[in-house]
């Protein structure tokens, strides 16, 4: 154990002298306050030193020791419904120790120490057992947590405990003498192992007809969100965190708004699971770093999350990760490395920004968990971006779309016309529609991709005339066009905008998605027929269809949607050949 | 101010450079502490330690280096953060950039000594922002709601009126079914004097002095002064708040002005300049201030931010404001060419946001239908926008009679709905007219609106019933 003292001292940033024989990424504790710190480089006995908390105050020649141990986080029953900051201290608990402001030097335990769980054995004595393998189980909510053997340990049960007892009491002693208790500590920069990847094939469903219709994410993919202010980023995040079909939510308020965390901490307690009937807090765990608490906490945050995540996905659960935001993560890691006078490359940015924001998303997967008993698990990641001008060419944005499997773009200009979500849905794309084909042709309908393609392609028809409406005016388009522009624009008002806040509307069903557009096209087609018949179009929208298909997001139920294909049948007929 | 018994005054300074100073040799010297330097004319100045590196401390001189030499001049170290004092008995006094008495008065009587950079808010402990303040600015009020406990900057362009709005919210804001008035805290940043006494005079018009505090540092007083002005006025209205239970809105004027003074500081220190030369950690920076507002569980205070800011160029792109609005829980964008046209206040609603609007709206604090109106009145008059520029090419002819119906919505809502000069209108007053523009356009369009709320407000059903009230 080296111990050293403090030579430089600049923002979040220390250098320490005299500490030779430390390790990279181990934990140090700096000064007379013990502030919590990690090691980010080694020059000679100088050991440079990112600080996650406020450096003031701090003098040269105070003490530095490390630990030893690298920046890890605690595994185990009490993660759900947690709120952390971005080095795992839980905030409920600093609220006790030092009121309403976060003050400095204080360290808690990631994991309450005094809670009984109820662990009941899924081994006997004599089962030899490995890596992965289930110990035995807890109930945390409606959660079956899994209590696994850690991924560095085998060896046959000599004792199994059964009963309540706390993260720290021994549940299992193995033959050559191992304790095993309930929680595990793993290094929040080294990935869990798992037995080995799988395809992705499997729609991460979110009830938001823009991403599950159009651009579908699979579970253990990926998926970025840029946008400028304003564009419903967050809103966005928070939706998916809400209504994503995954067992456990790992929610990270990165550099974010203080205000922001709170509405999910008053919000999620109070909103039932659409699939479940529980509270949704119960299956999210939070980590909130805002925007004002120490910046090279909030670099460690999305480590800190995803951790976790991986912890779940071992059990055999399905994770989703949403990170808000990762340019913050970006602009942390610029500003640790602007402190540490490295040669910066593009916008300040250090040079290896690009590796680290994809050995972040290649963390994301959807894997066979270790353990003898066979178990898949994913975890998904969905990343904001918040792009400095709204401006996508900037770095952060260039090296995720490079990653990403899914991309939601999002556009200030439908954000400013209350379009929301603001997804474009020409500039956005979902890498994975061919994975999820099969699936959606098993669970929803043959024709889904039909559909769905028609549907982009009438989008895509749309800019093209809008761009000859706005250099020769509406009339000059023949009439099967002008209908192509109010079947697009029902497509735009009707399907693609969702509110996040109509009890209703905010969650649509994967069925109501797919009649509700069969419905919008069944009246594309409909308009055409007629048209040929001599019917002019005029005649048609006078009918009350317009405001019926208008009104469908308002509808909860499917078959109720699914008669309308007959009220537009009967209604255009009755205009009859005449004209 | 306090002074420890037991500081050295060192006199080795051996560089100076812009607003910094290099002292050689300091020992025991902390981080971000603040230092007393006095020229060898005597003066004595304020400085804070940015960095220390082995045995050289780098000094930012609040009041500027001019006249510092590196033979004479020195500094001593007093071991504190930078502080300030404050108390109850700052109301409605004019202080300067770092909080002292500008008026000709006598000190303040200390109630409690704070570090200016005040600590981060828990964000367990916050508390959700949920009462509606009433501005009686149509624009704000029914389209971008101003919650308790939110901040909201004023983007604002060379020459408009965003100080004749920030006054007007200071004058008008209140939450209803409270007698309770808003304490104001004010801090100016390098504005000139002429805006600052409009301030002065505006608020003594409305008979608000006395809940005023004034931060002053003015165009001429010195730039790196501005770095602790917002510090002070933060860590001032979080005493009010929370010490003693006063709501406290706090305009914050203007952060380009702050900005610049960081942006001077970082570039001294020869660090590797981001976007526009401005410092990589501005975003950092900026959310240390912005953040400050809030409310905290269990606590009868508040704090209200409002801070304004000039968009070089009108572009709404350029680092300050974009940084703001990504800190910030929305924005009020003033327009240039509404200005022109004669709207008074000249916000433009379409790039405006209030992020913590459904906080405070709905029934039980504004109306039922707030939510849809909004919606409503958003989607028709950016439609009616899009089809000016149509009609700029291709004549009002050539639009069908709906799209004309447009754009007499687009027009009558910006010359009524949201040119309004200094009337104070009630929420409802401002649903009334939302609900009067409304019936410009067929009733078919309005799809944002439940239909259960047509029938209810509509002029065509409500007609006769609501006039009398109004």
């Amino acid at each position: 154990m080296a111990e050293g003292l403090v030579a430089r001292i600049s923002g979040p940033v220390v250098v320490a002298r005299n500490m030779k024989g430390s390790r990279m990424y181990d934990v140090v504790l700096v000064g007379d306050e013990e502030l919590n710190g990690e090691i980010i480089r080694l020059d000679g006995d100088e050991a440079v030193v990112q600080v996650y908390e406020n450096t003031e105050g701090l003098k040269v020649g105070e003490k530095v020791t490390t630990t030893d141990v690298p920046l890890s986080v605690e595994l185990g029953p009490g993660l759900l419904s947690s709120i952390y900051d971005g080095i795992q201290r839980p905030l409920p608990a600093l609220t006790e120790m030092s009121g309403s402001f976060i003050s400095r030097g204080i360290t808690v335990p990631g994991l309450d120490r005094s809670r009984k769980w109820d662990f009941s054995p899924a081994v006997r004595k004599g089962d030899s057992v490995g890596p992965g393998d289930i110990l035995g189980t807890v109930q945390e909510y409606h959660i079956e947590h899994r209590i696994m053997v850690p991924p560095t340990v085998s060896g046959v049960v000599q004792h199994i405990h059964e009963g309540p007892c706390t993260v720290e009491d021994t549940v299992c002693v193995l033959e050559d003498g191992t304790e095993l208790t309930m929680m595990q500590r793993w290094p929040v920069r080294k990935n869990r192992p798992y037995t080995r990847k799988l395809d992705p094939t499997v729609p991460l469903l979110t009830g938001q007809r823009v991403f599950d219709s159009m651009f579908p994410l699979v579970k253990g993919g990926t998926a970025m969100i840029p946008g400028g202010f304003g564009t419903g980023k967050t809103v966005s995040e928070q939706t998916l965190a809400k209504w994503a079909d995954t067992q456990i939510v790992v929610y990270i308020g990165c550099g974010e708004r203080g205000n922001e965390m709170t509405d999910v901490l008053t919000e999620f307690p109070e909103l039932v699971d659409p699939r479940t009937g529980k509270p949704l807090i119960h299956r999210t765990v939070m980590i909130a770093n805002t925007s004002n608490m120490p910046v090279a906490a909030r670099e460690a945050s999305i480590y800190t999350g995803i951790t976790i995540g991986e912890y779940f996905r071992d059990m055999g659960y399905d994770v989703s990760l949403m990170a808000d935001s990762t340019s913050r993560w970006g602009e942390a890691l610029r500003e640790v490395s602007g402190r540490l006078e490295e040669m910066p490359g593009e916008e300040g940015y250090p040079a290896y920004l690009a590796a680290r924001l994809a050995a972040f998303y290649e963390r994301a997967g959807r894997v066979v968990c270790m353990g003898s008993e066979e178990r898949t698990g994913s975890v998904t990641i969905v990343g904001a971006v918040s792009p400095p001008g709204g401006d996508f060419s900037e770095p952060i944005t260039q090296n995720t779309l490079r990653i990403a499997g899914t991309f939601w773009a999002l556009d200030t200009s439908l954000a400013n016309r209350r379009h929301f979500p603001a997804i474009n849905w020409i500039k956005s794309y979902s890498l994975y529609l061919d994975m999820v084909h099969e699936w959606f042709v098993e669970n929803v309908a043959e024709d889904w991709k039909d559909l769905r393609d028609r549907n982009m392609y009438l989008l895509q028809k749309e800019v093209e005339l809008q761009e000859i409406v706005q250099l020769v005016g509406p009339d000059a388009l023949p009439e099967h066009e002008k209908a192509i522009l109010e079947i697009t624009r029902m497509i735009r008002e009707d399907f693609l905008q969702q509110s996040a806040y109509d009890p209703v509307d905010s969650f649509c069903s994967l069925q109501k998605q797919y009649w509700m557009l069969k419905v919008i096209l069944f009246f594309h087609d409909a308009i055409i027929d007629a048209m040929e018949r001599g019917v002019s179009m005029k005649q048609i929208l006078d009918l009350p269809l317009k405001t019926r298909i208008a009104r469908m997001k308002e509808i909860e139920e499917v078959s109720e949607i699914k008669g309308i294909i007959e009220e537009i049948n009967t209604g255009i007929k009755g205009i009859g050949g005449g004209g | 101010m306090q002074q420890s018994l037991v500081s050295k005054e060192y006199q080795t300074v051996n560089y100076v450079s812009g607003p910094l100073i290099f002292v050689e040799g300091p020992k025991g010297v902390s981080y971000g502490e603040i230092a007393r330097i006095t020229t060898p004319d005597g003066e004595e100045r304020t400085g804070q330690v940015l960095d220390i590196s082995g045995d050289v401390a780098i000094v930012q001189v609040y009041e500027g280096t001019s006249g510092i030499d590196d033979l004479k001049t020195k500094v001593r170290f007093t071991g504190d953060p930078p502080k300030i004092f404050v108390g109850y008995g700052m109301l409605g006094r004019v202080l300067n950039g770092i909080g002292r008495p500008r008026d000709g008065g006598p000190d303040i009587i200390p109630e409690d000594y704070l570090d200016i950079n005040g600590m981060p808010i828990n964000p367990y402990a916050r508390d959700k922002p949920s009462d509606f303040i009433q501005t009686g600015v149509s624009a704000i009020d029914a389209l971008n709601t101003l919650v308790r406990g939110q901040k909201l900057p004023i983007f604002s362009g060379a020459g408009l009126p965003a100080n004749e709005l920030a006054a007007q919210i200071a004058r008008q804001a209140k939450v209803r079914g409270e007698g309770e008035k808003f304490a104001v805290v004010f801090a100016a940043m390098g504005i000139t004097h002429k805006e600052a006494s409009f301030f002065m005079r505006d608020f003594e018009r409305s008979g608000a002095l006395e809940r005023v505090v004034f931060f002053m540092n003015l165009a001429d007083d010195p730039t790196i002064e501005r770095i602790a002005t917002p510090r002070c006025a933060l860590t001032t209205a979080e005493y009010l708040a929370f010490a003693h239970g006063l709501h406290v809105l706090v305009i914050l004027t203007d952060m380009t002005n702050y900005c610049e003074a960081l942006r001077e500081i970082s570039t001294a220190r020869e660090e590797v300049p981001g976007r526009r030369g401005y410092p990589g950690y501005m975003y950092t920076d900026l959310a240390s201030l912005y953040e400050r507002a809030g409310r905290i569980t269990g606590n009868k205070g508040s704090i209200t931010q409002i801070p304004i800011l000039t968009m070089p160029d009108d572009d709404i792109t350029h680092p300050v404001p974009d940084l703001t609005g990504y800190i910030t829980e929305g924005q009020i964008v003033l327009s240039r060419d509404l200005f022109r046209r004669g709207a008074q206040p000249p916000i433009d609603v379409l790039p405006c946001l209030s992020r913590l609007m459904n906080l405070g709206i709905g029934p039980g604090k504004t109306r039922e239908d707030h939510r849809n109106v909004a919606d409503q009145l958003y989607a028709s008059y950016a439609y009616g926008r899009d089809l000016r520029r149509l009609v700029s090419i291709v004549g009002e002819e050539a639009l069908t009679e709906v799209d004309k119906k447009y754009l007499n919505f687009a027009e009558k809502f910006e010359k009524e709905f949201v040119s309004q000069g200094n009337e104070d209108r009630s929420i409802e007053r401002t649903l009334e007219i939302a609900w009067d523009l409304f019936s410009l356009l067929p009733e078919y369009e309005l799809k944002r609106v439940k239909v259960e709320f047509i029938q209810k407000y509509h002029p065509h059903y409500a007609g006769g019933a609501r006039r009398g009230t109004g």
